[in-house]
């Protein structure tokens, strides 16, 4: 309250009582449709000879865009610093938004049209990004966490009148007065739903408006000039408005008085008050300013909703959309339209169900006492009666028709978008020129430019930009190596500007689009390919909201093979994310997350499978270990190098829990011989086996041995085709040859086996077998049946107890020996290894004949 | 008032109906009837309501909601909340009253149902013993009309001879019915109301007669969220019916408190001592039933699957009392974790495949990580070993 006189807002009173006198302040609320039928109504009735906007005025020379045939809201005004794109503004216009309809209308009438807010020059000049990459606009439909703009870009066009969280909420306030909780039901009581005809003059309810701002300004004034005063850079709002009334008066001089503005209701006042044109320009002096473009983005209904980053503060723009656009009979009209959509997703709605709903609908305002059923009236109906008390439905009608998915669209002519400027800025920089020939190009990711290339083009990718597909490198596989081919097709620009809704960067965009792709994504095994992906393109703000997807998503999948399926994936971005440095921590929880939810599942998930399930059961086995495994060496390096087995805390705890699921798994009578076969395999792979129960299990309980689970499987009692089966999974595969080769006691197990298999039997186990061992090399199949021909030993196994094995086989020799080898110890063929053995030691052996030395 | 609790037999909030009652009469019934014990509130409520009632209504439409809700009026009566829950639901469900609809209301079991409809019918008509009670043995009589044998051997048909029901009844005289636990009915008795409902009359084919429902007449039907399939509704019965879910306990607070008194309630009627220490056992009982009804961790951070049974507030009641039993009688009196290790798992693993990988994820990912938790999970360890 400093050099101006106040409390002047005589005018927009004034307007309302007599007819013409300009100019009409129409204080609106931003994106209320009943605020756009007054504006409407109002405008048709006085005829301005110009119309004010409330908007960036470098937007002036885009005005006639909007009388294009192929610009269809919702759009949004665009205004973005040239060289900085990160930071920009958006001013969303809906078809129901009263600018719009004054914008339209204007066109239509070829009334000249300027906007009169602050130039975005110095609005965005003024935003100092704290954090570059939030400040970028992350449209993320779905996503509030992520979508956490910059303060000044976000509020840049003033999302409704009720959504100033910094200054008074006026609309809260003239709500609660009125009693009521929510202020968006008494906006919808009071001036949506009453139609402008009752009073005759269109003005009327601006007047009663601006009133009731006036006094609620009054009232609030004192702290808000006070704040001005105090500090001493006048508030954003007063600085707002001292440009409006500069504006205002050019406007006067070069139109006359017949003029309309179209300005939030909160501005109404501060138009109508008579300052002096130097105070307002002291308040405009030494702004800060830059260079800024201004284009016209579409937009979506969707991001006009409350939820989303750049939200207008509307919660229900289908509904606005539908109570603006139907011209009468809105409840009856609305609840077919839900009905409509019930049918098409199969639901059995009659008409009669419409009927009762509206009028249950009726009966709820006639009890609420409110003057026309609203969104939550019509909210309590359709659940009550259509969809009879379930949340599917509502839940579905919300996304679907309360909010909508409207795109909009927005004319060729129109500036290009910044999103295509920051990608021309990077190939700059990056010295990586668009060129139509496909060529390839070698990244090294140590190196510090090549990094920030590969982090381009995946980010390109994400984007549905695939300017350079990855290909396979020629010269090595190592992680720190990249291959693209890169080509740049025509149409990539078009999906540049495709891709232009996603934000203005190209991390921006790269990372709503990655989150939005997220929420969508149907499978598990989607979110972890698209985490994989986030990583490569390092995307840091889209993980988390990937995590937090995926850590959901692996929650309520039911089906192990969908989680161990995701699980490898996963387990290579945890490496990855160590290989390039970046923090891969939260990663690594899901990952650690996913694996127990594996363990937890995977012994029930077992049981009961016919052949074909455990076949497919025993890739998921395979791929559980694998990840685990890679798991553990993983989490083994954050300590030191070494044997990341028993050292390390957590990982060495999922070891012993995967070992624990092994171990059921491989004892389990109900689980498949396949998969019985395979856990044992791993466990003796692992080392886990041979030593029986070690720590935990208090070392005597079943000493868990090869042999013995092998035994129990091979028994008499077992049905041959189950025991094949145990075998092709405890042998088969490539490797599980050499096993057999080197432990004779197994193999001896499975030719005592296969030789009391009955004959009649035998043909039904022949091709399992014959699967199983046509996987070996031809080498390992012909040392097998070598060894097989001279015929097993007989040993006394050490440890295991004695057991008496190949009976019937060439008659035993005495001594106990290890499995696998002769009797007594061949001295000369021994001694000739030392040689060799000496080389390898690089103990300065004489080296002669080394290549000799092996055993052979 | 916690009479989100009180379905089903002598729920907590009706401790101050009784009282209530007492102080009216001398022979005081063992739980009076709802248009009893809050007949003052009713009285006061009607004189202060001036507003438009349908016809036969005792009160308006925004005065029963307020009976339900609770408030105070203008003469300074206080009106004691007998329902704790959203105040869009009563709305709607007052409103259908209102119209030629009937109410269905929906919930799993220990949802207030049986109490809301109670007072609705209370409220509304001053009379809320109009019931049928479904059960699967429920005959068409009960609904339609029964004889009296001796009366029709003596005189042959006639409208003496015959028994009215209860809807039939509230037909005649403008009432509201209710019919408790309606999916428990079997199907071809419950279709029976199809024409009550849709045509308002009911036909005597006996005596070539039939009963035109008044103004006035509506329906309340209760039934459980968790027996769908029982029983299901025909859509064409379905149609008449408007649907309201009655939510459970929207707060912890709100189900720790419901909880704790109950506790305590049944305690003392089992001649259990009070637990001194018992709040954070309840406590972590009501959040473990609250996780994984909810499916979602109290942080919002995790999600988990819920397992098949309903884990409503009336089994944590039942887990912590059982817990406290145990307590006393083979504890050293203070509710511990491993006294009610074993009932929440009881409760939890209803279906031994799935609810079983349900609880160990549960265990595994949730309790194991939570601060203060390790000794609740190592004794549900112990007792799912």
């Amino acid at each position: 309250m400093t050099e101006r006189d106040e409390g002047e807002h005589g005018r927009a009173r004034d307007a309302g009582e007599r007819r013409a006198v300009g100019p009409w302040l129409l204080g609106v609320r931003h994106h209320g449709p009943g605020s756009a039928r007054a504006v409407g109504a109002a405008l048709a009735q006085y005829e301005p000879k110009a119309l004010l906007i409330e908007g960036p005025p470098e937007a002036d020379a885009l005005v006639a865009l909007a009388a294009d045939e192929e610009m269809r809201p919702p759009v949004a005004l665009l205004a973005h610093v040239t060289d900085d794109p990160g930071r920009a503004a958006f001013w969303p216009m809906a078809e129901f938004s009263p600018e719009w309809v004054a914008l339209r209308w204007a066109l239509r009438r070829g009334v000249p049209v300027r906007f009169i807010d602050l130039p975005a020059a110095h609005s965005l000049a003024g935003a100092e990004p704290e954090e570059p990459s939030l400040a970028a606009p992350d449209p993320g439909p779905e996503e509030p966490s992520l979508a956490s703009p910059g303060p000044e870009a976000g509020t840049g066009p003033e999302p409704g009148p009720a959504a100033g969280d910094a200054r008074v909420d006026p609309i809260g306030v003239l709500a609660e007065a009125a009693g009521y909780d929510d202020a968006e039901r008494w906006w919808e009581d009071v001036v949506e739903h009453r139609g402008t005809a009752a009073s005759g003059d269109a003005l009327a309810p601006f007047a009663a408006l601006a009133e009731a701002m006036g006094a609620l300004r009054e009232e609030g004034q004192g702290g808000q000039d006070g704040q001005e005063g105090v500090e001493g850079g006048a508030s954003r709002d007063a600085v707002r408005e001292a440009h409006m009334r500069l504006r205002l008066r050019e406007a006067r001089r070069e139109f006359g008085d017949d003029i309309a503005v179209v300005c939030g209701a909160w501005h109404v006042p501060a138009l109508a008050r008579r300052t002096t044109v130097t105070a307002d320009r002291a308040l405009l002096k030494g702004l800060p300013k830059a260079k800024v473009s201004v284009t016209w983005v579409p937009w979506t209904h969707r991001r006009l909703s409350r939820k989303s980053g750049y939200g207008a503060g509307i919660a229900s723009p289908g509904w606005y959309g539908h109570l603006f656009s139907s011209p009468d009979r809105p409840i009856e009209r609305w609840l077919t339209k839900v009905a409509g959509l019930l049918r098409e997703e199969d639901y059995a709605v009659s008409t009669a169900h419409v009927i009762e709903a509206v009028r249950l609908a009726e009966s709820l305002v006639a009890m609420r006492g409110r003057p026309l059923a609203g969104l939550t009236e019509t909210e309590d109906a359709v659940r009550a009666v259509l969809s009879e008390g379930s949340d599917v439905p509502a839940s579905l009608i919300h996304d679907r028709l309360v909010v909508g998915d409207v795109l909009g669209e927005v004319p060729q002519a129109a500036p290009a978008v910044p999103l295509q400027r920051d990608i021309a800025r990077l190939q700059r920089t990056l010295r990586l020129k668009p060129e139509a020939k496909e060529r390839e190009l070698e990244l090294d990711l140590r190196k510090e430019t090549d990094a920030a290339r590969s982090r381009l083009l995946h980010r390109l990718r994400l984007l549905d930009i695939p300017w350079g597909a990855p290909a396979h490198s020629r010269s090595s596989t190592g992680t720190f190596r990249e291959t693209w081919r890169l080509r740049w097709e025509p149409e990539l620009s078009v999906r540049v500007a495709e891709a232009g809704i996603w934000g203005t960067t190209v991390l921006a965009a790269a990372t709503a689009r990655a989150a939005s792709d997220a929420a969508d994504a149907s499978a598990l095994a989607e979110v972890t390919a698209l985490a994989e992906r986030c990583l490569l393109a390092e995307l840091p703000d889209a993980l988390p909201v990937v995590m937090r997807v995926l850590a959901d998503r692996a929650a309520l999948d039911a089906d192990v093979g969908h989680l161990a399926q995701a699980l490898p994936a996963l387990v290579r971005s945890v490496r990855y994310g160590d290989v390039r440095g970046t923090d891969a921590a939260a990663l690594r929880e899901v990952a650690v997350g996913l694996a127990e939810r594996v363990f937890v599942g995977l012994p029930p998930a077992c049981a009961s499978l016919d052949a074909e399930g455990a076949a497919e059961m025993r890739t998921h086995l395979d791929a559980t270990q694998q990840a685990v495994g890679l798991l553990c060496s993983a989490e083994g390096d954050g300590a030191p190098e070494g044997d990341a087995g028993p050292s390390g805390d957590a990982p060495s705890g999922l070891r012993e829990r995967w070992t624990a699921v092994l171990r059921v798994l491989a004892e389990r009578e109900a689980i498949p011989g396949l998969i019985r076969g395979r856990a044992a395999r791993i466990l003796v792979d692992d080392g886990r086996l041979e030593d029986g129960g070690t720590r935990e299990d208090g070392g005597t309980r079943g000493d868990g041995g090869a042999a013995r689970l092998m035994g129990l499987a091979l028994s008499p009692g077992v049905p041959p085709a189950d025991a094949a089966a145990w075998i092709e999974g405890f042998v088969g595969g490539g490797a599980g040859g050499m096993l057999l080769v080197h432990d004779e006691r197994l193999l001896a197990l499975v030719d005592g086996w296969l030789t009391r298999v009955p004959g009649e039997a035998f043909t039904d186990v022949l091709p399992l077998l014959r699967r199983t061992f046509s996987q070996y090399e031809p080498g390992v199949r012909r040392t097998l049946g070598e060894l097989v021909r001279r015929g097993p030993v007989v040993a006394g196994v050490p440890g295991g107890g004695t057991a008496v094995l190949g009976r019937g086989a060439a008659g035993g020799d005495e001594e106990a020996v290890a499995p696998g080898f002769g009797p007594g110890l061949d001295r000369d063929r021994a001694a000739a290894v030392l040689p060799t053995l000496h080389a390898l030691l690089g103990e300065g052996a004489d080296g002669k004949d080394t290549s000799t030395g092996e055993m052979r | 008032m916690d009479c989100a609790m009180a379905e089903n037999g002598a729920g907590s909030g009706r401790g101050t109906a009784a009282e209530a009652g007492r102080q009216d009469g001398e022979a005081v019934a063992l739980r009076p009837h709802a248009e009893d014990a809050f007949a003052k509130e009713l009285a006061a409520l009607a004189a202060a309501d001036d507003r438009p009632r349908p016809e036969r209504w005792r009160l308006s439409p925004w005065a029963v909601a307020t009976y339900l809700l609770g408030g105070t009026l203008a003469d300074g009566t206080v009106i004691t909340p007998k329902y704790v829950g959203p105040r869009r639901i009563v709305e709607v469900a007052v409103t259908t009253l209102a119209t030629d609809r009937a109410l269905l209301l929906l919930g799993v079991p220990g949802t207030a149902k049986t109490w809301v409809s109670e007072h609705l019918a209370a409220a509304v008509s001053g009379d809320s013993t109009l019931l049928v009670q479904g059960t699967a043995g429920t005959p068409e009589e009960a609904i339609r009309y029964g004889w009296n044998y001796a009366r029709l051997l003596a005189h042959g048909p006639s409208r003496d001879a015959l028994v009215p029901s209860p809807v039939m009844r509230a037909m005649a005289e403008g009432m509201t019915a209710r019919v408790e636990e309606l999916t428990r009915i079997p199907a071809d008795v419950q279709d029976t109301l199809i024409t009550i409902l849709s045509e308002k009359t009911l036909p005597i084919p006996e005596l070539g007669q039939e009963v035109q429902a008044v103004r006035g007449f509506n329906l309340i039907a209760t039934a459980n969220d968790r027996d769908r399939g029982v029983n299901e509704l025909s859509s064409a019965l379905r149609r008449r019916f408007n649907t309201v879910v009655l939510p459970l306990p929207a707060t912890p607070d709100e189900e720790v408190d419901i909880v704790t008194r109950r506790v305590e309630q049944i305690g003392r009627s089992l001649d259990l001592p009070p637990a001194p220490d018992g709040m954070d056992e309840i406590r972590r009982v009501v959040t473990v039933f609250r996780e994984l009804r909810d499916g979602l961790t109290t942080d919002g951070r995790t999600k988990l699957k819920s397992p098949s049974g309903t884990l409503s507030t009336a089994e944590a009641i039942s887990v912590v009392t059982n817990g406290l039993a145990l307590a006393t009688h083979f504890g050293d009196g203070v509710l511990r974790p491993s006294d009610v290790a074993a009932g929440i798992q009881g409760a939890v693993v209803r279906d031994p495949a799935a609810d079983r990988v349900v609880w160990q994820e549960y265990l595994e990912s949730v309790v194991r990580e939570r601060d203060g938790w390790k000794d609740f999970y190592r004794a549900c360890r112990e007792v799912s070993a």
